[in-house]
């Protein structure tokens, strides 16, 4: 885990406690790849609560569009949309350089699957990581090989090895030839705004920049013990991301490999729905319970858990346990408090 | 036996999870005997019930005829309703050839047939007209909105005078279709004009009365499902009492709106006096597609035997069955505006009653879950009373 030996170092600067509270945690995220690949689309659904088809409106990005994601109270994500266009990408690489790579904390670079012109493609992924592995070697990189809904879904898979393999391939070739001696991991996804593929994607990648993740993570499995649970889910409140989960040994048999992103989709497109019907911002809270008991099968209830955050946790039948699970929780939101607040100096993710 | 909105049965597969129904007489109970068996009295009188439609009860399924000019969209309507095809997929559908027979396994098994635009079954000697009619539900007309439709309303209107010389029982339906992206003005001119020129032409041929109604559908927003929740509505005898009991329970629970839904196709099949809003529809219709949803995720895999022997085992020391509330599925969520709270309760495989409550009303839940049951109760016995002998 990263947080636990990046919080060694900020322990020593304890003394310093007050201007950390002050100023939150911002990390600079990129987000970067041709024009026209669906970068401000994927960031509009995720954060602005767009829908897929909404998402035609939206027009080309001029340079660099800023916007700060407050993301769980703690994090706040510096979210750079940067424009595709090639005159743009010629600035970032020279002029605007040291002020675009420097203090990266994330590159999101998005491949369009339909592009006709791989190579060049290629060739501007290249520029774009000797650009940052020499202002910041440490930052983490995605590749999002996008609009994958275009490709037959039986070679869905095959496409993206092989488009994986081509940006390996680009990646490992830069290195020897720059004689880069850092690492450099990239983390493939294939995604889509049509279905919940994005989801997976970018809930895989605000999980790598929550911090306290490990604390998170064990107190979720203690509260999922004591209520008998199934699985939970805890989720972010605008993005409806899952920021942690937990499953119990039986819920792990749950053939639905895909069931976060899944439910993360339903969730956001429901928000949707509400949001109609009531007339209230698409970004607003939308409900603060939902419970469902299906006879003997299951039971489930999602609730508002801590400001930024709700729950979802899925419990085997019976209504005692049920009711005792949903005032379990609200007694569990105390030990939770920590996910709105500012970073303690103990637990700071740098 | 499974069920969209509680999944697959995991822990008793032989489906005795079901809970039978109440055999005391409730006063809901003795009421639907009552008008059942008057019905029975007046069908062996042989005078007829005027508010049934005819040879429902007698003989199978209700029949919707889907018709109307080619392109107009009837099979789109039909796959986007029925087969739940996203609307933006309808692009690739053929063009029909010949009469798709769809039969529906529903809370009432009905036929929906899909006519080739381009044959016009009068002319062609071919087509058993009283096979075709005799036993029909309703004509379901398709005129395309955003194309000249003087054609279509001529073609409707030969059909009618047709029809109505030997089927004046024959419901006649006319979609106006595709009025997505046309403005609510325009739209209300469209209607106005096609009403005008059906109405004055049924006149001139002595039909003062004649059965039509007319609905503005398109199958990208709600709107077709709401014209098909119309049109199967007359098709269900003694809908009046399904109102009433729905009726009678907002009253009760002080609900906003309560909806019967079928569960499969989206459309409802009652509601309560209050005038029905496409807003209230469509966020019960939505609830239940998350139900469907989240149910398919985590209810439709079976939990091993060890691990039920432990939920039964201590603390709890009770079967499964015994642990639960209710063997249907129930479902309940608040928004924030408001807090108002919509329910959703399961009827049977195919019905699910879906209400809006009033604001702040969450805490009287289980007062309302109450009233509810014995709501579903009625239902249940109503679809047992009226179903065809």
């Amino acid at each position: 885990m990263t947080d636990l030996e990046a919080s060694v170092p900020s322990l020593g600067m304890s003394t310093d406690v007050r201007s950390e509270l002050k100023k939150p945690k911002k990390k600079k995220v990129l987000l970067m790849g041709k024009s026209g690949s669906g970068k401000s689309s994927m960031r509009s659904i995720i954060f602005s609560n767009y829908i897929a088809r909404d998402t035609r409106r939206l027009g080309a990005t001029i340079d660099v569009d800023l916007s700060h994601v407050k993301f769980l109270g703690n994090l706040t994500l510096n979210l750079w949309d940067c424009g595709g266009q090639e005159a743009f990408m010629e600035n970032y690489l020279s002029q605007q350089r040291v002020h675009v790579f420097s203090n990266v904390g994330v590159l999101i670079y998005v491949f369009d699957i339909e592009s006709r012109d791989v190579d060049r493609d290629m060739a501007t992924y290249v520029s774009i990581i000797s650009a940052l592995t020499q202002y910041s070697p440490t930052a983490k990189v995605y590749v999002l090989i996008h609009k994958m809904d275009l490709i037959t879904p039986h070679a869905r898979e095959a496409v993206f090895v092989d488009r994986v393999r081509l940006v390996r391939q680009k990646t490992s070739e830069f290195i020897q030839g720059a004689g880069y001696t850092g690492e450099l991991d990239l983390i493939p996804f294939a995604t889509s705004i049509w279905d919940q593929s994005l989801y997976k994607a970018w809930a895989s990648i605000i999980h790598d920049l929550v911090p306290n993740l490990s604390v998170i993570e064990s107190q979720l499995g203690s509260l999922g013990v004591l209520i008998e649970a199934e699985e939970l889910l805890l989720f972010e409140r605008t993005s409806f991301l899952v920021v942690s989960n937990w499953t119990s040994e039986e819920g792990q048999n749950n053939p639905t490999g895909d069931r976060q992103e899944r439910i993360s989709n339903i969730l956001k497109h429901f928000k949707q729905s509400i949001s109609r019907f009531t007339g209230t911002p698409r970004n607003a809270e939308q409900f603060t319970l939902m419970e469902h008991k299906a006879g003997s099968r299951f039971s489930m209830f999602a609730c508002k858990f801590t400001t930024n955050t709700y729950l979802m946790v899925i419990l085997p039948p019976g209504e005692a346990r049920f009711n005792s699970a949903k005032l379990n929780c609200q007694i569990a939101r105390e030990s939770f408090k920590f996910l709105d607040g500012p970073v303690t100096p103990g637990q700071s993710y740098n | 036996m499974s069920s969209r909105l509680r999944g697959l049965d995991a822990f008793d597969p032989d489906g005795s999870g079901e809970q039978p129904c109440e055999t005391s007489s409730s006063l809901a109970q003795q009421a639907l005997t009552r008008v059942y068996e008057q019905d029975q009295r007046l069908r062996k009188n042989g005078s007829r019930v005027s508010d049934q439609p005819p040879d429902l009860s007698s003989k199978g399924k209700p029949r919707l005829l889907l018709m109307g000019q080619r392109r107009s969209g009837k099979s789109s309507i039909s796959s986007v309703v029925f087969h739940k095809l996203p609307p933006s997929e309808t692009l690739f559908l053929e063009s029909t050839a010949r009469i798709q027979k769809d039969t529906l396994p529903s809370f009432m098994d009905f036929q929906v047939w899909d006519f080739p635009g381009q044959i016009d079954i009068f002319d062609n000697p071919t087509f058993d007209i009283d096979a075709m009619f005799g036993e029909i539900g309703a004509l379901i007309w398709v005129i395309d909105a955003q194309d000249d439709y003087l054609e279509a309303v001529a073609r409707l209107n030969v059909t009618i005078l047709n029809l109505q010389r030997t089927y004046p029982n024959i419901k006649i339906e006319v979609f106006i279709h595709k009025v997505d992206g046309l403005s609510d003005d325009y739209k209300l001119d469209i209607q106005r004009d096609i009403t005008i020129r059906i109405q004055d032409e049924l006149c001139d041929h002595g039909f003062e009365n004649a059965p039509v109604t007319f609905h503005l559908t398109s199958i990208y927003n709600h709107s077709i499902f709401e014209a098909f929740s119309k049109v199967i509505q007359k098709l269900i005898p003694r809908l009046g009492i399904l109102e009433a009991m729905l009726t009678n329970l907002c009253r009760t629970c002080r609900f906003e709106k309560a909806y019967l839904f079928d569960v499969l196709s989206k459309i409802y099949i009652a509601t309560d006096s209050e005038p029905a809003d496409m807003a209230s529809y469509e966020i019960c219709s939505d609830y239940i597609d998350v139900i469907i949803d989240v149910t398919e995720v985590y209810g439709s895999w079976p939990r091993t035997q060890k691990y039920r022997e432990a939920l039964e085992g201590p603390p709890w020391n009770q079967k499964i069955e015994d642990q639960v509330a209710s063997g249907c599925a129930e479902s309940c969520m608040v928004l924030s505006d408001g807090n108002k709270p919509i329910i959703l309760r399961e009827v049977n495989k195919y019905l699910a009653l879906v209400a809006i409550m009033k604001e702040d009303s969450y805490d009287k839940m289980p007062l309302v879950n109450m009233n509810v049951e014995v709501v579903v109760q009625g239902v249940k016995e109503f679809f047992e009373i009226t179903k065809p002998k």
